[in-house]
């Protein structure tokens, strides 16, 4: 068997495409943080509360209504949405004439208020949540065993997050996004309402989180802290992107993935710290991220 | 990044000297006093968050740079002053002493990585270098991960005065709060503090004027790095321990939050925050997660409908009332 | 009438309690239960520990003899600095007699340190390290329900005597995680059995996907977990998808709690070893108490830490009840020096190290076809005797044994 520094190659695609699918999360993670970041200039610390809430949502639907994974696809992002959009019509909204920072502030006062409740009602092992059936078992790709809901995981996600890129960059609503991004007031001017784009756009990257919460119940735990060490993670993802740049933001998510999947096999231990150990890295030579503008 | 629409959130409690002097004769005496009434060890605990509080204030309010990793400063600090005391067995003013060193040298290095960026980029970065700081502490061997350095001796400071005497102890912590207190409140006042305000109310100009702006943003960095780690240490001779809390992201958010309860950029605000959240913290410890809930709350509340925090808004009430 | 016979038993009970209390700190027994309220360790602990130590109380009866016994609680949110803040706040200003639980190594450490400087009382049920009983072990420390030493001992030897004689470690890269995988890789070698990789992954990991692929690719007939909590269900959780015990390897859990297979459901769970000191459905005695601890505890059952703080309180109030007095390091060498007896662990002894002895028991957890009920879980396979089960005393470097 081949092999590439002591690891044989073909257990290096299996981790390769791991990492791609690890990727797939931080992706559509920071893709929301980015439409938010973009359209509102605020950091969502909440993101990562939301996601949880969305895992939980999953759990909530099938625990007490007998609805299944499905259609908590569904339900999840637009209820955790709808709560988003609440936050941001009663909170955020009071916030954009003053420095930014005090959003990101709130955020973090509003993710801490979320899963202390949480912890209280649900306590902190966690919760399970089952495999649909529909993805039982895994295909049997010569160099690994993929199951058949990670495949779907790296589907799903790079929809999602293409379609977000899509509606943005190409077409009229994502024009009039990125119009007001630059000049509210003149945006406001052409007739359109921006205080409720802003609200609706708040509300579609937490839906986002959500439904990431989602994808993710069935194969990690269901517990109030699964969001609180992720994000800062992803926050770290979004800073090399360069914040508020959607295509940066799946881009290096994706491929973040995949470096942090290969560290876990040549240097394991340095595997929480590469992501940040890159950024450091990025900022020396870029200050403004990968694909992020001067601002 | 105080509210632009007070004056009072500029002013530190009142401008005119006096005041400021009558309020820091009367804080140092109650300090001085409490510990017949109060625990001397909950005391500790908010003379050194109090001090970290301030040093993390010199930054916040009066560079206008929001660092949300400062707990790395205070952690490491208390990891190598335990270490010295405990390991090399060095008297506790030299492990306080290399700890705050330790503290102004990681505040340097991080400092150059963060500075070039600004307001809500300072922020991200700042936590990212923390949590990588955060994940060394975690696998270093000399910290013991999860167990900490534990059983740090007090020893004698200066080989004179016994630490173990908690009256001895408690007295040394708050000179060391005072003199630190009085070394910000003269920063703050001196030439240097003046430029800093400059370039948080307008960088292009006091560049224009001639002024490095970079260097003195670091400048200010580095020695708010050191006086936090001065508090991590002395912290970590008090509780006989240092631990991966100090350095946790969530320490970063407290430090903030007790700045912002008590008055960003007032002088006195970051002491009256920290005697807040550490007593809510100490006397509600019986109600669990609900005190995270709390927090928040109080996160939220201040940073919606009371953004000038406790010593702001009296600040205010004086002006009005004298006006 | 009626009124007259209770102001009558009130009144002797009033006589009877200040003969009683003379020596007593106080007049009031104090214990303090400081647990996991909040994170990690809330269900395997927490208040479940509260509920264990007022029923231990109230079983023993104590307080109709004339003593007056509270209960605290506080959550040291796994911090060793706020475990410390609190403990010495307890002792100093609360006037608290002993401190049980203490889930978390970290924590157990300081507090152990402090209550020897204080002269009280330290009964440690939750927390794993064997330091507690080895460098750093104390008269006034009883370490009860189990311990990292322990824990690798009765796991290892046991799956490699059952055939398990190959092995691979996915641990925490942490003191903790290390210590665990010294000692079971340590046993694993010395019975006979082969270590055929280990990988090391950061705490916290939210994706063992990685790793799991290299031990499936190892081969080996076991992998071992030397990790906790979120870790150890993420990483048990992904082996069941990534079709690991289907494909033939065991997962050996090296420290996994009845919460932890309950969070886990049977589904993925099934299959997966485990050691533990305690399980609820071992005869009727335990039965009976799980049945009214689950009452109390949110329908949760007892965890051998829970049963740890019962145990260990009715042998504290005992030996508190024949010396009259609540001196903590007086009552903790009562304690060594009587034999226990107890529902739930039967009768043992304790070690002048302060080791708690008694049996433990390898198992096995079912699969969801011969679990009979919820919390039905495990199925006995072995069973290591007391004298085995922990670390001999001479190999514990603790500086009481001479």
């Amino acid at each position: 068997m081949t092999e590439i520094f002591g690891v044989p190659t073909q257990a290096l695609f299996g981790q390769l495409l791991i990492g791609l699918i690890n990727g797939a999360f931080y992706a559509m993670l920071s893709l929301g943080l980015a439409v938010i970041f973009g359209l509102l200039n605020i950091i969502n610390f909440t993101h990562g509360a939301q996601y949880m809430m969305g895992a939980f949502c999953a759990w909530f639907l099938l625990q007490y209504l007998g609805v299944g994974y499905w259609w908590a696809l569904l339900i999840a992002p637009l209820a955790v949405g709808a709560i988003g959009v609440a936050i941001e019509r009663t909170m955020l909204a009071r916030l954009y004439k003053l420095d930014h920072l005090y959003g990101l502030l709130l955020t973090f006062g509003l993710a801490l208020i979320i899963q202390g409740v949480f912890t209280n009602y649900f306590g902190s092992s966690g919760l399970p949540y089952q495999l649909p059936q529909e993805f039982a078992g895994a295909y049997n790709l010569s160099f690994m065993f993929l199951p058949k809901y990670r495949a779907w995981v790296i589907a799903v996600s790079l929809v999602v997050c293409l379609g977000t890129w899509y509606v943005i960059e190409r077409t009229k609503l994502g024009s009039y996004l990125r119009a007001a991004t630059e000049n509210a007031a003149l945006v406001q001017a052409f007739g359109i309402n921006v205080p409720r784009m802003i609200t609706l756009t708040y509300g579609f990257g937490v839906g986002l989180a959500a439904f990431a919460g989602v994808m993710a119940a069935p194969i990690y735990q269901v517990n109030p802290q699964m969001g609180a060490n992720l994000i800062i993670v992803v926050f770290a993802v979004v800073v090399i992107g360069g914040m508020g740049s959607i295509l940066g933001s799946i881009i290096t998510g994706f491929g973040l993935g995949v470096i942090e999947g290969l560290t876990k096999v040549f240097y394991p231990e340095a595997s929480n710290t590469v992501i940040f150990i890159i950024m450091a890295i990025v900022l020396l030579i870029k200050p403004s991220g990968l694909f992020g503008r001067a601002r | 990044m105080p509210d632009p629409t007070s004056p009072a959130a500029r002013v530190p409690f009142g401008e005119t000297e006096r005041t400021t002097a009558i309020a820091f004769a009367l804080m140092v005496a109650l300090f001085a006093v409490a510990p017949v009434v109060v625990y001397p060890v909950f005391l500790m605990n908010v003379l050194c968050m109090a001090l970290f509080a301030c040093a993390f204030n010199l930054l916040i309010g009066f560079g206008g740079l929001l660092s949300f990793g400062h707990a790395m400063f205070l952690g490491m600090a208390g990891y190598v002053c335990a270490h010295a005391a405990k390991v090399w067995g060095l008297p506790p003013e030299a492990a306080i002493a290399l700890g705050t060193a330790a503290s102004a040298l990681l505040g340097l290095v991080t400092g150059l990585l963060a500075i070039r960026s600004q307001g809500i980029y300072f922020a991200m970065i700042t936590l990212a270098l923390a949590q990588m700081v955060y994940f060394f502490c975690l696998q270093a061997p000399f910290t013991h991960g999860e167990d900490g350095i534990q059983s740090v001796p007090r020893g004698k400071l200066f080989a004179v005065l016994d630490l173990n005497n908690i009256w001895v102890l408690y007295y040394v912590v708050l000179a060391i709060f005072v003199g630190a207190f009085l070394l910000i409140y003269r920063t703050v006042h001196s030439p240097f503090g003046q430029v800093l305000k400059a370039i948080r109310e307008n960088e292009p100009r006091a560049i224009s004027l001639g002024y490095d702006a970079d260097r003195y943003k670091l400048l200010a960095f580095v020695l708010s790095a050191a006086l936090s780690g001065l508090a991590g240490a002395t912290k970590a001779i008090v509780f006989q321990l240092a631990s991966l809390t100090d350095v946790h992201w969530t320490m970063s958010g407290e430090v903030v939050l007790m700045t912002l309860l008590g008055g960003m950029g007032t002088i006195f605000g970051p002491v009256a925050g920290a005697l807040v959240i550490v007593g809510l913290q100490n006397y509600l410890a019986p109600l669990g997660q609900w005190v995270t809930v709390i927090t928040g709350a109080i996160f939220v509340v201040c940073v919606l409908a009371f953004r000038r925090g406790i010593v702001g808004e009296l600040a205010a009430w004086w002006a009005k009332r004298r006006a | 009438m009626k009124a007259i016979r209770f102001s009558l038993t009130a009144l002797t009970l009033v006589v009877a309690a200040s003969a009683a209390q003379a020596q007593i700190s106080d007049g009031v027994i104090k214990i303090g239960v400081l647990s996991d309220m909040s994170s990690l360790y809330t269900d395997l602990a927490g208040a479940g520990s509260v509920a264990a130590a007022r029923m231990a109380v109230e079983d023993s009866g104590i307080e109709k003899r004339g003593y007056k016994v509270e209960i605290v609680s506080a959550d040291h949110q796994n911090k060793p600095d706020v475990g410390s803040a609190i403990t010495r706040q307890w002792y100093d200003v609360d006037k608290v007699d002993v401190i049980v639980d203490t889930p978390n190594s970290g924590v157990a450490l300081a507090v152990n340190q402090i209550t020897r400087d204080k002269g009280k009382a330290f009964l440690v049920s939750g927390a794993a390290s064997s330091d507690l009983t080895g460098k750093a072990c104390s008269p006034n420390t009883i370490h009860w329900t189990y311990d990292t030493w322990m824990l690798a001992n009765g796991t290892g030897s046991s799956i490699v005597k059952t055939g398990g004689d190959t092995w691979f470690f996915l641990t925490a890269d942490y003191a903790f995680g290390l210590a665990l995988e010294r000692d079971t890789e340590a046993v694993v070698l010395k019975n006979g059995g082969k270590v055929l990789g280990k990988v090391r992954h950061p705490l916290n990991t939210q994706d063992f996907s990685s790793f799991l692929l290299q031990a499936q690719a190892s081969k080996a007939k076991i992998i071992g977990l030397a990790n906790a909590g979120g870790d150890t269900t993420n990483s048990i959780k992904q082996a069941a998808e990534f079709g690991i015990v289907k494909g033939g390897q065991n997962l050996a859990g090296l420290l996994v709690f009845l919460t932890d297979i309950h969070a886990l459901g049977l589904p993925t769970a099934q299959g997966l070893i485990v050691t533990n000191t305690f399980y609820w459905d071992s005869n009727d005695q335990t039965r009976a108490f799980a049945k009214r601890f689950a009452e109390r505890d949110k329908g949760i059952y007892p965890t051998m830490i829970h049963a740890g703080v019962y145990s260990a309180l009715t042998h504290y109030l005992k030996a508190v009840e024949a010396l009259k007095s609540d001196d903590g390091t007086k009552v903790i060498a009562k304690m060594k020096e009587t034999p226990t007896d107890d529902p739930l662990f039967g009768k043992g002894s304790i070690r002048v190290d302060g080791r708690k002895i008694h049996p433990a028991y390898l198992v096995e957890v079912k699969k969801p076809s011969e679990s009979k009920g919820p919390w039905d879980y495990y199925k006995v396979r072995a069973t290591i005797p007391a004298d085995q089960a922990f670390r001999p005393l001479k190999d514990g470097e603790c500086p009481l044994v001479k």
